[in-house]
């Protein structure tokens, strides 16, 4: 019989935390901005159907990097979370803060129990208040830990690089177009610092848009929307102060 | 059920584990109680305000659903201004008779049952698959309705797929039936029936599919005690949904007023309302 060898636990902690890391990279970065009318969602996917974004409930959405059928998971028990403590309160009864807080918790157990393999996943939840005031932006990165965002937040494998450069640039009060251009500009710059085109058929984009009617206010960009977002000039971005995402700026362009 | 979304922390693995897409589906699994039909009711009567006449009507383009304001409890008026139309999805509406409590709750269920199919699947239900969840509901509610405690929706939707309007009515057992043109439910129906068999065209505008569902409304309180008409002194005014491809929509207050004063207008002069020709 073998005696197994000793391990510290800082070591094997450290270890974990590296296998996690590691895994996450693998996958692309996406950022999460907030801009006047709310929160938008962006990251590079090739696929249309397997999303790295999605709603949770009525003013909160989720978004993740890493391993897609771990997160996933996360995602549908976040929605049941959702669903089921809205049905036995109200609906104002679910905050992206409790949800935040039962991610941490379950990703925080996996984490450091000795049984499991650590989740390769990096999550953001975010919810878009009534004012800009209101918006919340938790990161949980794949060890439990909680970190509350202001303004932009990075995750992913190149996740600091892109943090950095859009600290430097987003400020509050962006308009759509502005922050979904800063976020592309973001996403395209590679580790060794030279840029590539991401065409707008591999973005994925979403938003928490406050101005909705709805009472649901998650919405995906996708097609015309999102190329006449991604191609309107500086002129027409401050023409519209108030781009409405039904209307479009840029509309007599076409 | 609480402490394991509010105190433990974790998600609980039966939150964490793949399954269905039907929110009831787990409910049922992981906190039955909560689920309307599992209820043990002890034997007898039990007094509830009772929801009445719900009417919808299909046009070229779309659906109305509109429903009245009373709820009764035997011969007393129970609420003046009930609400027994409601969102279902963006592309559906389900009208509610029978008893309001247990009526309110299942819609509440069905929105929510919907919404979570469309959440976890990125996809939404058919109009078909919609309307036979409903027809589920309804038929585990059936214990209930032995005991007086009926619950009879009236659901209409706009099927993307099919590019029109469609209605789907119920009975207590959850057997379900699609209505061509029009239909009714509840107390009133008889009489709502009669009025919109003899009013509804398969040419309606929009305005006029409206104005058709309010004047059977009409007809429906004008027979039928259970009912409620437009009640100027409080200002009380029939519900009424349109659906279309754009989705679904609530008429204003305003707007629902101003039709059903000019119904009440005419009928000032002619108290039976429009007249079908003869021959």
């Amino acid at each position: 019989m073998s005696t197994p060898f000793y391990v510290s636990p800082q070591q094997a902690m450290a270890d974990r935390a590296e296998y996690a890391r590691k895994g996450i990279a693998r996958g692309r970065s996406l950022v999460v901005l907030q801009y006047t009318d709310g929160i938008v969602f962006v990251g590079e996917n090739p696929s249309r159907a397997l999303h790295k974004f999605s709603e949770i409930y009525d003013r909160i959405g989720f978004a993740a990097a890493g391993k897609y059928n771990e997160y996933e998971n996360l995602r549908i028990g976040g929605v049941r979370y959702a669903d089921l403590r809205g049905y036995t309160y109200d609906r104002d009864d679910v905050t992206a803060r409790g949800l935040a807080n039962v991610y941490a918790q379950t990703l925080g157990t996996i984490f450091s129990s000795a049984g499991e393999k650590p989740y390769e996943v990096e999550l953001v939840v975010a919810e878009v208040g009534e004012a800009p005031d209101g918006d919340q932006i938790y990161r949980l990165p794949h060890d439990g830990s909680i970190v509350d965002e202001h303004g932009s937040v990075a995750v992913g494998g190149n996740a600091e690089q892109i943090s950095s450069f859009l600290d430097q640039r987003h400020r509050d009060g962006m308009s759509l177009a502005e922050a979904l251009k800063l976020a592309v500009q973001a996403l395209s710059r590679d580790t060794n610092g030279s840029e590539r085109e991401i065409p707008a058929e591999r973005l994925e984009v979403a938003v928490l848009d406050r101005t909705r009617p709805q009472q649901r206010k998650f919405k995906r960009i996708v097609g015309r929307q999102l190329s006449r977002l991604l191609e309107a000039d500086d002129a027409a971005v401050t023409k519209t102060d108030d781009p409405s995402d039904d209307i479009p700026e840029g509309d007599s362009e076409e | 059920m609480e402490a394991n979304t509010r105190s433990t922390g974790r998600l609980p693995a039966a939150f964490l584990t793949p399954g269905s897409s039907s929110f009831m589906d787990f409910l049922s699994a992981h906190s039955p109680d909560l689920l309307p039909g599992n209820r043990k009711l002890p034997d007898g009567i039990v007094e509830a305000p009772h929801g009445t006449t719900i009417v919808a009507t299909t046009f070229p383009g779309g659906v109305v659903l509109a429903g009245d304001r009373r709820a009764t409890m035997g011969n007393m008026i129970a609420q003046r201004d009930i609400e027994k139309v409601f969102p279902a999805d963006e592309y559906s509406a389900v009208g509610i008779a029978g008893t309001a409590g247990l009526a309110v709750e299942m819609v509440k269920l069905f929105q929510l049952e919907l919404e979570h199919f469309e959440k976890v699947e990125g996809a939404q239900l058919s109009l078909e698959g919609k309307a036979n969840r409903l027809s589920t509901m309804i038929r585990s509610n059936l214990g209930m309705a032995m005991q007086g405690l009926a619950v009879v929706p009236l659901f209409a939707g706009y099927d993307l797929d099919r590019e029109r309007g469609r209605i789907f009515s119920y009975d207590v057992t959850g057997g379900r039936s699609e209505e061509h043109g029009y239909a009714a439910t509840g107390s009133g129906s008889l009489f709502a029936r009669g009025s919109m068999k003899k009013l509804y065209r398969d040419d309606l505008t929009e305005q006029q599919a409206t104005t058709l569902v309010v004047q059977a409304l009409y007809d429906a309180a004008d027979d039928d005690s259970a009912t409620g008409g437009p009640d100027v002194a409080r200002r009380i005014y029939p519900i009424v949904t349109v659906i279309t491809e754009d989705g679904f929509r609530r008429v204003s207050d305003t707007e629902s007023s101003e039709i059903a004063r000019s119904i009440l207008e005419r009928r000032l002069e002619q108290p039976d309302g429009p007249r079908a020709a003869l021959l």
